[in-house]
């Protein structure tokens, strides 16, 4: 069920109804045949995929307590009888155990999800290497599999490392694993910011439905009006490269930016404000990104959980386990201080940056995209003493204009990156990028060529209001919730930006039929 | 705090229900500057009741016979229930629903609909059912009509079909918001100018012949319908060039007229007997015929109904007659009306034709 | 102590970790510089700081790294 359309609106408008009838100890049971029923309308079949990762990571990381609490247990038990030695050896042996368990459970589920999803992907590299004739598995992938096989790992590890002890009721991490407002694009959770707000009951307070619901619509603002409408013109420069080269390659990044950040800021606003209607608080996973001044900063203010993710689960594991160490030692004595202690830090930000673009497509210019990035963050890591000169000379940090120039330098530089995801073909992306400096086709901009795209005037001034909407929303946020800025307005104004909002959505709106208005315009039968 | 909050709300609420309602008719296409055949489903409602002949079907009804005709040589009352490409499951509903509002003595259908046995396309299902009144025949009509990309939902509420026309709102949609004009003649669309008819079609072969399985059956749901209520069906196929019509489509209706004992008038063969002349008788070079065809193909056709069905010379009422009377009024003002369009700028400005130099 | 206020300062001569507890909170710390530490870390006191240790209250000031790489040399 996509969240833009009249069937899903149903759904929670029945879920909302029935979630404050129902006994509050209930709800959590509601919220969890809710999001099964959501999840079977993808597919009935699916629903044995979530559920084998569900039992496994809720099994195995039970069993893994057990062993800790045992081996606690043990332990204050024994605790004079045993020498420093011996205590090292146990522990060493339950944790043995609990690895074990670990593993396995994290090899089935990750194994399966590299199954689904990456088996064309080596096929076809195989066939483009030894030339051989493989045929296609075309597995259909389950909704949503890459976000909840992540978050229940997340739980697995959090739990091995006895972050806190395992859920034993296996509802309960059921609901965990598919709650519906985030199956399909995250935020990615951790159990325990999750789980109190998710399991609690919930009375009917106003404020969550009120600002739950502003933020669904301004969600929906946001998708149909900016993000769908946008989409109109990024199809048609990215279907036809050949013909839509060097400034128009410019407008792609620029479009591209603005239509993602619409729809996946929108798409995210949505989820939580239906888990705020529901009294449920899911983390943040923007923070007016384009506002940053650095690609590190982009990145802790973009896609925040998965950034984070990544960051907690693999990031680090990589860059302090023993072999990254005794690499690093080994490093330091024959290259030397320098390049030793960057070797740790570097092979982990690409191990990093490598999963991550796999992560977002099992296809090549994912990859590319991914270590792209990391190209940029080592780049920039190594050109800092050559910052800190320049900014012990010239003294310009923290100056307005210096600001915006690094702020504008981060929004093409990650745009030009990201339309690897637009064309989806590395050695085109290349070219076209490298077009915008070839070709000089400026003019095209004037003389009608932006008309062409599949969109009227009508269409783009809508797209410059709604952009500045967008921009003045994010602005007003930089000091506070916007929503609490609101509710402080007298009754009448604030109605008045609801019924606009609503209204807009409902009449500017890519959807329909009708969207593409051309099409209404009948020939004579 | 809570009662003042729950009043805002419901003033919300009822703001915005009122708006989008008056956003929909704003929104609905009104057919008035062009492409009329839009407003034929409508203004049946205000002329129904009173018709001894009902016609029902695609543009080779609305196009090629003229009631006004039938009244002034024969006093029969008729109506045309006919719009753009109507698929023959939306005749049947139509005729289902005509049924509510009045009883005729004759039906007539246009077979040429036969041909389609599936969902055309989504742009003429709107002119047929769009301006349908609400009723199980308009309900079932749209789920058998609908195309793929189409949404039972947007016909309920047709503003989220239409929404997108909000760059496109033209004067004619505020004046039209609430107001109707006339148009046509008992669902005649009337044209006086001539384009002869240049080139006679190719029988491009077809796969397959045999009409459709939905069609067949919607067409026993015709003949049924009638059957029960009484009314003598009449199927005619109309002397239009263009689409082409098969020999093997004209076998299989006249078997079926055969198998179940109805008329059937097949203009095509008639075409001489009728007197219509390709020259002077057509608009758009033979699909369909001006005034002067249709009022000789009315004549003509009108004789046979009156013989056949001993239809009522309602002449001789006066409250009918005074009625009638003006209809054709509003039938000769605009015969000369588009007369002296045709005169100023040698083609049918207002009334949908096209720039002679096309 | 000596050892790893060398360590920090090699890293960032400019802030003043004898007294400042919010390096993780502050941001003045960031994943590459934390991954140093624990690398130099591992050199100077041959202890391996795994990664459920890495988390802001370990790393907000020198005091609370000092205790971590004390705990983790006891465990030794």
């Amino acid at each position: 069920m996509l969240f833009t359309s009249y069937s899903f609106i149903l759904f929670l408008t029945v879920m909302f109804l029935l979630y404050y009838a129902v006994p509050k100890k209930c709800q959590w049971m509601l919220l969890l045949a809710g999001s099964y029923c959501f999840y079977a309308y993808s597919g009935i079949h699916f629903l044995a995929f979530i559920l084998l990762t569900t039992v496994s990571t809720w099994y195995s990381a039970r069993r893994i307590t057990r062993i800790q609490e045992q081996q606690a247990a043990y332990l204050k038990e024994h605790k004079a009888s045993m020498d420093k030695e011996q205590k090292k050896r146990y522990k060493a042996s339950m944790k043995k155990k609990t690895k074990r368990w670990m593993l396995t459970c994290i090899l089935l589920n990750i194994g399966l999800l590299a199954v689904l999803k990456y088996t064309d992907f080596v096929i076809s590299n195989i066939n483009g290497i030894f030339h051989t004739g493989l045929t296609f598995m075309n597995f259909a992938l389950p909704l949503g599999i890459s976000f909840y096989t992540f978050q229940s790992m997340g739980y697995l590890l959090d739990v091995y490392r006895a972050k806190y002890p395992a859920q034993e009721n296996a509802a309960k991490f059921a609901l965990f694993v598919s709650f519906f407002p985030q199956v399909i694009q995250g935020p990615i959770s951790r159990y325990n910011d999750l789980s109190g707000t998710l399991y609690e009951p919930h009375s009917l307070e106003w404020r969550n439905i009120s600002y739950g619901i502003q933020r669904i619509c301004w969600g929906f603002f946001k998708k149909l009006v900016i993000a769908d409408r946008l989409l109109v013109a990024v199809k048609s420069l990215v279907s036809a490269p050949d013909e839509y080269m060097g400034v128009y390659v410019v407008l792609v990044i620029f479009f591209y930016a603005i239509e993602l950040y619409a729809d996946f800021t929108g798409g995210i606003d949505i989820t939580i404000g239906i888990a705020q209607v529901f009294g449920v608080k899911l983390a943040e996973n923007f923070e007016r990104p384009f506002f940053s001044k650095n690609i590190t900063e982009y990145w802790r203010r973009w896609h925040i959980t998965m950034g984070t993710w990544f960051k907690d689960y693999i990031f680090y594991p990589i860059s302090v386990c023993p072999w990254m160490l005794r690499l690093s030692k080994k490093s330091r004595e024959v290259f030397g201080k320098a390049i030793g202690k960057r070797v740790p830090v570097y092979l982990a930000t690409a191990i990093v940056w490598f999963t991550t673009g796999l992560w977002h497509g099992a296809s090549w210019n994912f990859i590319v995209w991914g270590m792209l990035n990391f190209l940029v963050i080592v780049i920039s890591q190594e050109l800092e003493p050559l910052y800190a000169k320049f900014h012990n000379r010239f003294h310009v940090s923290g100056k307005t204009w210096y600001n915006a120039f690094q702020i504008l330098r981060t929004f093409w530089l990650m745009g030009a990156i990201r339309i690897l995801d637009v064309y989806r073909d590395v050695p085109l992306s290349f070219r076209q990028v490298g077009s915008i400096f070839t070709t000089a086709n400026w003019n095209e901009l004037f003389n009608g060529g932006v008309m062409r795209l599949g969109l009227t005037m009508p269409d783009y001034l809508v797209l410059v209001l709604g952009a500045l909407v967008m921009l003045a929303v994010s602005l007003a946020g930089r000091s506070g919730s916007v929503r609490d800025k609101l509710a402080a307005k007298p009754v009448p104004v604030r109605y008045l930006v609801y019924y606009a909002l609503i209204l807009s959505i409902l009449v500017l709106g890519a959807y329909g039929i009708g969207y593409d208005s051309s099409q209404f315009i009948y020939n004579q039968f | 705090m809570k009662k003042k909050r729950v009043i805002a709300l419901l003033l919300l609420i009822c703001l915005l229900i009122g708006s989008l309602w008056f956003l929909q008719r704003l929104f609905m296409p009104k057919y008035v500057d062009e492409i009329f055949e839009g407003r034929l489903i409508e203004e049946y409602y205000e002329n129904a009741g009173g018709n001894d002949v009902m016609f029902i079907g695609d543009c080779e009804v609305y196009e090629n016979f003229s009631p006004i005709t039938l009244w002034e040589e024969y006093g029969i009352t008729s109506y045309i229930r006919g719009s753009s490409q109507q698929l023959i499951w939306q005749s049947y509903y139509l005729m289902e629903e005509t049924l509510q509002y009045e009883t005729p003595d004759v039906m007539v259908f246009n077979v040429l609909s036969m041909k389609f046995d599936e969902p055309q396309n989504e742009a003429y299902n709107r002119m047929t059912l769009d301006n349908m009144k609400w009723s199980m025949s308009k309900w079932n009509s749209i789920k058998a009509s609908m195309t793929e990309a189409e949404n039972a939902l947007s016909y309920l509420f047709p503003f989220l079909r239409y929404h997108s026309r909000w760059s496109d709102i033209s004067t004619e949609d505020f004046t039209y918001l609430f107001r109707q004009e006339k148009v046509f003649h008992q669902g005649y669309l009337m044209r006086v100018d001539v384009r002869p008819v240049t080139t006679y079609p190719a029988a491009t072969p077809l796969p397959d012949y045999q009409f459709g399985e939905t069609a067949y059956e919607y067409l026993d749901k015709m003949v049924a319908l009638c059957k029960e209520k009484g009314i003598p069906l009449v199927l005619i196929k109309a002397p239009s060039i263009y689409p082409y019509w098969y020999d093997e489509w004209e076998e299989q209706i006249e078997a079926y007229a055969k198998e179940h004992d109805l008329l059937y008038i097949n203009f095509l063969e008639l075409i001489d007997e009728v007197g219509i002349d390709f020259n002077t008788d057509t608009y758009d070079n033979g699909l369909h015929l001006n005034l002067s065809g249709a009022e000789k193909l009315s004549r003509y056709l009108g004789g046979i109904l009156r013989e056949t069905y001993g239809l009522t010379d309602h002449r001789s009422e006066p409250e009918t007659a005074a009625k009638w009377q003006e209809k054709v009024n509003f039938y000769y003002e605009m015969k000369a009306d588009q007369y002296r369009e045709l005169e100023e700028y040698g083609y049918l400005k207002s009334y949908g034709g096209r720039k002679p130099e096309e | 102590m000596e050892v790893l206020l060398e360590i920090l300062k090699g890293l960032h001569p400019e802030v003043d970790f004898e007294t400042c507890d919010t390096l993780i909170d502050d941001k003045i710390l960031d994943s590459f510089d934390i991954i140093s530490i624990i690398t130099e870390i591992n050199t100077e006191y041959d202890v391996a700081v795994p990664a459920e240790e890495i988390i802001p209250e370990n790393f907000n000031s020198a005091e609370a790294l000092y205790d971590l790489v004390e705990r983790l040399q006891d465990e030794d």
